[in-house]
């Protein structure tokens, strides 16, 4: 488990990571999602004791990152944005020296290099020097050195950057198999493969952590909740009566129209989309009304995200504060 | 500390580095030796490790630039620091092995003198210990060169400034005859290295205050002594010149006196040089 409290890091007048507080639970992946410059990489760093904070505490289990940082450090393994790699080296001289670093005890160690190799698919190059490497296997070599030792929790900021997208699908299921025996923090820009991978995500935004929930639970928060479209031949008064007389609608809009061919994105709130779609047919139904389309759309992490990170302020307010249900009906 | 020790020997016999500095240093003692005891039949190697200290100058850029520079250049650096080791461990990992890549053509060249005793009187125990104060005398230079590595991220500035420090050591007792002996030269001179002191107090901790009262005590207490007695910095500024050079220390071994005080220094030297390494790279954890 890690604790953040109170984590501020600020350089010179710049404040870098303002006030940042957050558990992460054992057994999890954890997605960590941010623009450019919101503070991401330097929180990592942080946790990681890369780099000192100018206030505040991390703790790592029970063992504070600054006071008792070789303790700490015993139970986390990094992975920074750009692999550390010794180029000259080849992966099984880098990776035994990571494993003595971390003291993994001599005689272990050889299979302990092994270990890690097979789980990140690296065996048939553990001999070749480093700078001959592609792009793919030095970001497995990366993983494998923060697999050594068998630590908790693993930290990647970044790892599929940069990779082709087979490789990022292979990287993904890898980071999908340590979820399963490791606590896993993963930094993207992905936002699909975070949606797709991790079991909670938090948003920084300028230092601040907007938001920290399930990726579900982060779209029923959201302004944009969930909705369905709605594809029917009927004018927009039609639609307007339609609907207003269903419960936790909150709006719709007109996306696409054509003659009398109208395309409606309907706004649900604290309803299931499954339930709902079944209420707009019979409406529709006993009105005569045919649909040419009826496809409930989840808000996706990429609405979120720039909802998030647009409008710092207001949406500062949309996540903390219980968000008024708005049942008006507006076109 | 062992693990650093270990990693950072590989990386330079996996380069060239190791392997160039051990030739460079045997090539120029075996010319050394070559004019002193072979050419002109002196039976003292000391001669020769005088000769060669001027190597000096070219081998620790050539070995340190890279120590801790291309960690930084190459983010490798973030690797170092996420492991459960030290800043100490890290700096004095890295020390030992320049120590060890320095020893390995030290021990051949310490045959030297045996080998030479079977063809003529070579006194011994001036040339092992002029020996011993030439590998102190060569570490301190490289923890001065470690440290310059650790100020920069770039290979060629760090080797630069190195090649400019070794220069000034190894003339700045040259040089003492050419600089003012008078209270007012000292005055100005100190004033000027409290300046130095104080930007590099200011770079190290990033606080202005601290710089500017450091530079604030220092000059003050350097005028309060040139107003109470002025005597005292007469010759000053020459003095300090020919006491900083680790060079001009060993020319008393080589002379034959096995002068404890000047290895005392050089342990100074090397735990001050690296105390301030360890601080650099605290540094950089703090300033990212």
């Amino acid at each position: 488990m890690i604790t953040v409290e109170h984590l501020t890091k600020s350089y010179g007048s710049t404040l870098a990571v303002d006030d940042l507080s957050f558990t992460i639970e054992d057994g999890h992946i954890y997605g960590f999602l941010g623009p450019n410059g919101a503070g991401k990489s330097t929180t990592l760093n942080i946790m990681t004791g890369c780099l000192a904070a100018t206030g505040g505490t991390v703790k790592i289990g029970d063992k504070d990152i600054f006071e008792n940082s070789r303790e700490a450090k015993k139970l986390i393994g990094y992975l920074p944005e750009i692999p550390p790699l010794y180029v000259d080296q080849t992966p099984r001289e880098y990776l035994d020296f990571v494993a003595e670093a971390k003291k993994v005890a001599k005689k272990d160690r050889p299979a302990e290099v092994e270990r890690v190799a097979k789980k990140t698919n690296i065996e048939h190059v553990l001999d070749k020097p480093i700078k001959y490497l592609s792009k793919g296997y030095r970001q497995r070599v990366g993983i494998s050195q923060a697999l050594l030792g068998n630590p908790q929790i693993i930290i990647l900021d970044e790892p599929t950057v940069g990779l082709d997208p087979m490789q990022i699908l292979e990287i993904r299921e890898l980071i999908h198999k340590l979820g399963e025996n490791h606590t896993v923090i993963l930094s993207s820009h992905i936002l699909s493969e975070v949606q797709a991978i991790c079991d909670k995500v938090l948003i920084i935004y300028k230092g601040k952590l907007v938001a920290f929930d399930t990726p579900d639970n982060l779209g029923k928060i959201s302004s944009h909740g969930s909705a369905i479209e709605i594809g029917a031949d009927i004018s927009l008064d039609m639609a307007k009566e339609i609907l207003s007389s269903l419960n936790g609608i909150v709006s719709y809009e007109n996306i696409e129209s054509s003659d009398d061919q109208n395309l409606f994105k309907v706004h649900v709130e604290n309803r299931d989309l499954t339930e709902i779609s079944k209420e707009i047919f019979k409406a529709f139904a006993e009105k005569d009304i045919p649909l040419y389309k009826l496809n409930p759309v989840k808000t996706n992490l990429e609405d979120i995200f720039l909802e998030l990170t647009s409008d710092s302020e207001e949406n500062n307010i949309t996540i903390l504060e219980e968000k008024e249900i708005d049942s008006s009906i507006t076109a | 500390m062992i693990a650093v020790l270990r990693h950072e020997l590989s990386l330079f016999y996996h380069s060239m580095t190791g392997y160039i500095f051990g030739a460079f240093l045997l090539l120029f003692t075996g010319i050394g030796a070559l004019l002193y005891n072979i050419n002109a039949s002196v039976a003292n190697f000391e001669y020769v490790l005088d000769f060669i200290s001027v190597v000096f100058i070219v081998i620790v850029p050539i070995l340190t630039m890279r120590i801790i520079s291309e960690e930084k250049k190459q983010k490798t650096d973030q690797l170092l620091y996420s492991l459960p080791i030290t800043s100490t461990d890290i700096v004095i990992g890295k020390f030992l092995s320049l120590f060890v890549v320095f020893l390995i053509p030290l021990i051949i060249i310490c045959v030297y003198p045996l080998i030479f005793a079977q063809f003529g009187d070579v006194y011994l125990p001036t040339s092992y210990g002029s020996m011993v104060a030439f590998i102190f005398m060569g570490m301190a230079l490289i923890s001065m060169g470690m440290y310059i590595s650790a100020l920069t991220d770039s290979q060629g500035i760090a080797a630069g400034i190195c090649v400019a420090f070794m220069l000034f050591n190894y003339f700045c007792a040259s040089l003492s005859d050419y600089v003012s002996a008078t209270a007012v030269g000292a005055l100005i001179s100190l004033i000027v290295i409290s300046a130095a002191l104080s930007l590099v107090i200011r770079y190290m901790t990033s606080s202005n205050i601290v710089a500017l009262l450091l530079f604030a005590i220092l000059t003050i207490a350097s005028l309060i002594v040139f107003f109470v007695n002025s005597d005292l910095l007469n010759n000053l500024l020459p003095n300090i010149m020919k006491k900083i050079s680790l060079f001009e220390r060993f020319s008393v071994f080589v002379n034959g006196v096995f002068d404890l005080t000047g290895i005392v220094y050089y342990l100074s030297v090397i735990v001050f040089f690296l105390f301030l390494c360890v601080q650099a790279l605290e540094k950089r954890r703090y300033n990212g």
